[in-house]
């Protein structure tokens, strides 16, 4: 079962709950990690490197010899990424989405791809998980083709649990694509409301049976309760706003460890999962 | 003028919340809510739009199933895999093009041997302009799985500034969104100063790091600033030494305060409710001398 764990709102404990639930998994579970932008799960597992991957997108380079400067490819290019100028083409290799689209217009073979460096995907093994986790380099502006070289580590024949990046942007959308099931992490306050709507039409738009966990109950009011029971959506789980949570997460702890009282409630969440998957 | 612009690498820091006390404090501002994927300033600023805008941006690919020879002759040349097949049946050819997957580059349309593909402006969100009790905002919504964030978002600081100008207003306060891609990107470059408010964790720590690092890349200033800073007073201690390794300016610290979602229900500022932590938020101002 592939079970994505997202949010609208940045913050709301995707980490947290993604982390402590593939610890209450067991044997042979998967957590990759695609908050590509900040990945954290590594700050909570830890355990050896197996495998560091350097990933690259293919990224058009123009042949000056073979070049005509007749402007095919810049006019075909839908993302400003070539250029023409005096008879040669430019590649802007920080604009290009990779398409291959240049290439394939370019009637004088001028035009060439080649690896271009974006980030890199470690795979750990730190225990019971398998910990993929992708790394985007700084300065690099998309992160969806990284999201997808971490998806592309699934072993199939294991339970996976992918740790979203916030929001419902490309990033987001390309981390739950053909998930069995999203969890979506929240705060009962109007911010978390607000965004949680968006991750909840997102969802809906995917098609992805999904569920509500509420994080930090009690910070504020019964809001989202509200809007769960009005939408007929699941509410998985209420994980209480205890200060010794705040504090083992600051110090990088997983709470199923050190706060044994919780275990109950991860191991519920799993059941809840495993019982939706069937 | 000056932008000064609120960023954090880790989510939910406080970004916004932050950002709406500036508006309290500042001296005639213009807001501009960049984080157009997941926007919340509106919330607690209750702006009242005076203009809406459609944002279009880049393109989607359409099958019109009528001219479709099902060839498949698009599918494998997608490198995003929005090229899907079928039922002929229900959809009149075998192959559509999946919206959410479609990156809108052409080359399907391009390929195609019957011009069978049309090729539409893509609707990808809009923009407001408003009025608030602090006075103009910029904001938006990008719509789901949207591409082109970061257009968005020079499209909303574009319009800060043009405000700005017309009512010689000197400071634009700019809600960044978190992480460090397209639309971070978009909402740092060219601005005055940047404030990283971070919280006292592991996670904290690390994306601060990486968002530091963005900064000195685009070689905009940076100050720090921890909130709930009493959750690990070690933590933000060391966060604080590395911050100023990297060549930051720690400009305060904001205590953890529960009155600060208190204010957020009320839809004011904690600087408005009078919160605990109002005095170290209003401090921070202090310090960053705008």
């Amino acid at each position: 079962m592939i079970i994505a764990v997202a949010s609208g709102k940045g913050g709301t404990g995707k980490t947290t709950v993604s982390v402590n639930l593939a610890r209450v998994f067991g044997n042979g579970v998967q957590l990759l990690d695609c908050d590509v932008e900040a990945p954290n799960a590594h700050l909570f597992l830890r355990g050896d490197l197996l495998v560091e991957e350097t990933v690259n997108i293919r990224i058009p380079e123009v042949n000056s010899q073979l070049c005509n400067g007749c402007g095919d490819c810049s006019d075909f290019c839908e993302f400003n990424a070539v250029v023409t100028i005096a008879k040669s083409a430019m590649v802007f290799p920080e604009l290009c989405h990779a398409c291959g689209g240049c290439e394939t217009v370019c009637r004088k073979n001028a035009i060439r791809e080649a690896d271009s460096r974006i980030g890199t995907v470690q795979t750990i093994n730190a225990g019971d998980i398998t910990l993929v986790h992708g790394r985007l380099d700084v300065g690099i502006s998309s992160a969806s083709p990284l999201v997808e070289a971490v998806k592309r580590r699934i072993q199939p024949e294991l339970h996976a649990i992918l740790d979203a990046p916030p929001g419902t942007s490309c990033p987001a959308v390309a981390t739950l694509r053909k998930s069995d099931y999203v969890v979506l992490v929240t705060e009962p306050t109007p911010f978390g409301l607000h965004d949680l709507k968006l991750a909840v039409a997102m969802v809906r738009q995917m098609g992805i049976p999904f569920g509500v966990v509420v994080n930090r109950y009690g910070i504020g009011d019964d809001r989202v309760h509200l809007y769960c029971g009005r939408e007929n959506i699941p509410l998985l789980l209420e994980i209480p706003d205890d200060r010794r949570i705040a504090e083992a997460y600051s110090r990088g702890e997983t709470i199923v460890d050190v706060l044994p009282a919780y275990l109950g409630l991860f191991t519920q969440l799993r059941d809840s999962l495993l019982y939706r998957a069937d | 003028m000056k932008e000064l612009v609120i960023i954090s690498g880790k989510g939910g820091t406080g970004k916004t919340s932050v950002t709406a006390s500036f508006a309290a404090l500042a001296e005639r501002p213009v807001m501009a809510d960049c984080d157009v994927d997941a926007a919340d300033l509106h919330l607690v600023l209750t702006p009242e739009i005076r203009q809406r805008n459609d944002f279009y941006s880049g393109h989607e690919a359409v099958i019109r199933p009528q001219d479709c020879i099902n060839c498949g002759v698009c599918m494998d040349p997608c490198r995003f895999g929005a090229v899907v097949e079928v039922d002929m049946a229900t959809n009149g050819a075998s192959f559509a093009i999946d919206p959410i997957a479609c990156e809108g580059c052409g080359v399907c349309v391009w390929l195609c041997p019957t011009k069978a593909i049309d090729f539409p402006e893509r609707l990808c969100g809009e923009w407001m302009v408003s009025s608030t009790r602090y006075g103009p905002m910029v904001h938006a919504q990008l719509g789901v799985a949207a591409e082109n964030s970061g257009k968005l978002v020079t499209a909303v600081r574009e319009m800060a500034r043009l405000l700005a100008e017309q009512e010689s207003r000197k400071l634009i306060i700019i809600d960044g969104p978190p992480g460090i891609g397209c639309a971070t990107i978009a909402a740092m470059t060219g601005a005055s100063l940047a404030l990283a408010v971070t919280e006292p964790t592991v996670s904290g720590e690390h994306d601060l790091e990486r968002i530091l690092s963005l900064a000195r890349h685009f070689g905009i200033p940076v100050s720090v600033c921890v909130n709930k800073w009493d959750l690990n007073p070690e933590m933000t201690e060391r966060i604080e030494n590395k911050a100023v390794q990297a060549g930051a300016r720690i400009v305060g610290r904001i205590r953890y305060d529960r009155a600060m979602t208190y204010a957020q229900m009320q839809a004011q500022a904690a600087v408005e409710a009078n919160a605990a932590c109002a005095a170290d938020i209003r401090q921070v101002w202090r310090q960053l001398e705008l």
